[in-house]
């Protein structure tokens, strides 16, 4: 089970805001669905994940690429050939 | 080079952006007009992935599935609905509004490709691609009647695709035929060395109805709990079928499928979690206020952009991998997912095709499903090749109350060619 205040903390971790009201109705809903994910308590511990993974390593080579305008045609604000975002600090 | 123009009357808001002219080469598709679904880039026109967080974005570049078909001939001639991110079943969760079913407009057409399932059945377009990462090609192709092919795991190239859980999706065709689904198939798979999981396997087949001597399974799960017995009923007749044109049919069994719903849903929204991140209202979509500070501008941009669906999903995702439950929940479903795939692994060492319902019912009502978990079980049937990353179709089987009814047929690997061929063999034969 999962409490308001835990779907608060969930919330503050993934950046997602939330009001007061939606803190409720997540938490009834995130209840319900982690309640039907308890199903998977039914695997088997030893069954592992596969073991052969495979890195697709690749030159680190300049190709052409996107011009700095076409780069910065999307964002909400620039300054000279820079995107501007809010402080972090 | 020549130009359509497309004055399509679009009444089930099956298109976010539909192109009135557009131009098309020469190629196999030339001149053929082709919807695009609104997550695959579009050099030039908007790509919102129905969230209302890109607004306004206008990729500067093509994913890898457009410029094939530019290059074959087809003209895009618009980007359909969708649910959010693909997070959907009925289409629903668009922030452009719902499409509506063509067959019966009071019902869903599925999701999350309902836009590009659409504009077929309604015959907007003849084909259209859509992508597919729990069902989201299979389901609303057999909700609307038409025909649809999720490819195995990198047979088409996802660059250029807007990522929502890159191990479980895939772009793919939509059409009203099978062999139309083949033609948009040959257009665009094959290789892209900008996507690290592409295969080099281009497809050049031709459908063939021939399949004597076919091994078809059909494991009794996928007849089970919360499967509509009228469903059900019309998909095994269609699946005796196959007998009378010669294919063997087999019962079999797959127990993953019990947990196979909930390790997808762990592991898609824990991709979720991380590939949404970039949603900042800083490089792309309607802009931040970049006077606070950055957390805070981020979360007010998030809450205020993000439909419900996809914050339930990001935040579902944070918390499967959070410290002390990444082992309850996302080691689990990986484990869950190899047994899917050793399950699979089972039945085609001795079967050709596996055989099911695409879907345990008929398209819901506009509205009907309000509880998140009543509509993620819908996907029980659909997810299993997701996780096993196998090539699934869905085919046209008849209807149940007027509502059209969809065949899936799951193959091995690498193997969408015989299960285009059975589909075509049923497609004729029910003709």
């Amino acid at each position: 089970m999962v409490s308001e205040s835990d779907v608060a903390h969930i919330a503050i971790l993934a950046d997602i805001g939330i009001t007061r009201d939606e803190l409720a109705e997540f938490t009834g809903q995130f209840n319900a669905i982690l309640e039907y994910f308890d199903l998977l308590d039914q695997v088997e511990a030893s069954e592992k994940p596969e073991a052969e993974k495979i890195n697709i390593f690749r030159e680190d080579e300049v190709v052409p690429s996107l011009t700095v305008a076409a780069a910065l045609d999307n964002a909400g604000e620039t300054e000279d050939d820079y995107i501007k975002a809010p402080k972090v600090m | 080079m020549g130009k359509i123009t497309c004055d399509a009357d679009d009444r089930w808001n099956a298109f976010i952006t539909l192109c009135r002219e557009a131009e098309h080469g020469d190629g196999p598709l030339a001149g053929v007009p082709v919807a695009v679904k609104d997550n695959i880039s579009t050099a030039g026109i908007q790509t919102s992935c129905g969230s209302a967080v890109l607004k306004g974005y206008v990729p500067p570049y093509d994913a890898f599935v457009v410029e094939r078909l530019k290059a074959a001939g087809a003209a895009i001639v618009g980007k359909t609905n969708m649910d959010e991110f693909g997070m959907g079943t009925t289409t629903e969760s668009s922030a452009f509004g719902p499409t509506t079913n063509p067959v019966d407009t009071t019902r869903v057409p599925g999701g999350s490709s309902g836009g590009s399932a659409a504009a077929v059945a309604a015959g907007m377009v003849p084909m259209a691609l859509g992508t597919d990462t729990g069902g989201s090609i299979r389901c609303p192709a057999a909700f609307c009647g038409i025909v649809g092919l999720k490819p195995t795991y990198g047979r088409t190239s996802r660059y250029g695709l807007i990522a929502y859980a890159n191990s479980l999706e895939g772009i793919g065709p939509m059409g009203r035929t099978v062999d139309d689904v083949s033609r948009l198939f040959a257009a665009i798979a094959g290789h892209d060395p900008r996507d690290a999981t592409s295969l080099d396997r281009p497809y050049t087949h031709t459908p063939s109805a021939e399949i004597r001597g076919l091994r078809v399974g059909v494991p009794h799960e996928f007849f089970g709990e919360g499967v509509d017995p009228a469903v059900g009923k019309t998909v095994r007749a269609a699946i005796d079928r196959f007998a009378d044109l010669g294919a063997e049919i087999v019962e079999c069994s797959m127990p993953s499928m019990k947990y196979a719903l909930a390790a997808y849903y762990v592991t898609c929204t824990s991709e979720a979690s991380s590939n949404l991140a970039r949603f900042d209202g800083v490089r792309y979509g309607p802009a931040n206020d970049i006077i606070p500070s950055w957390h805070e501008s981020y979360q007010e941009h998030r809450k205020t952009h993000f439909g419900k669906e996809v914050r339930r999903r990001i935040m579902l995702g944070t918390f499967a991998l959070s410290a002390g439950y990444y082992g309850k929940y996302y080691a689990k479903a990986q484990a869950a997912r190899k047994n899917v795939r050793d399950d699979f692994a089972r039945l085609f060492a001795d079967v050709d095709v596996v055989a099911g319902p695409t879907m345990p019912t008929t398209a819901f009502r506009l509205g009907e499903k309000t509880d998140p978990l009543s509509m993620y079980l819908a996907d029980i049937l659909t997810v299993p090749a997701n996780l096993a990353g196998v090539p699934a179709i869905s085919v046209p089987c008849g209807t149940v109350s007027g509502l059209p009814v969809g065949l899936q047929l799951i193959g091995r690997h690498c193997e969408e060619e015989r299960i285009i061929d059975a589909a075509r063999a049923y497609e004729e034969v029910r003709a």
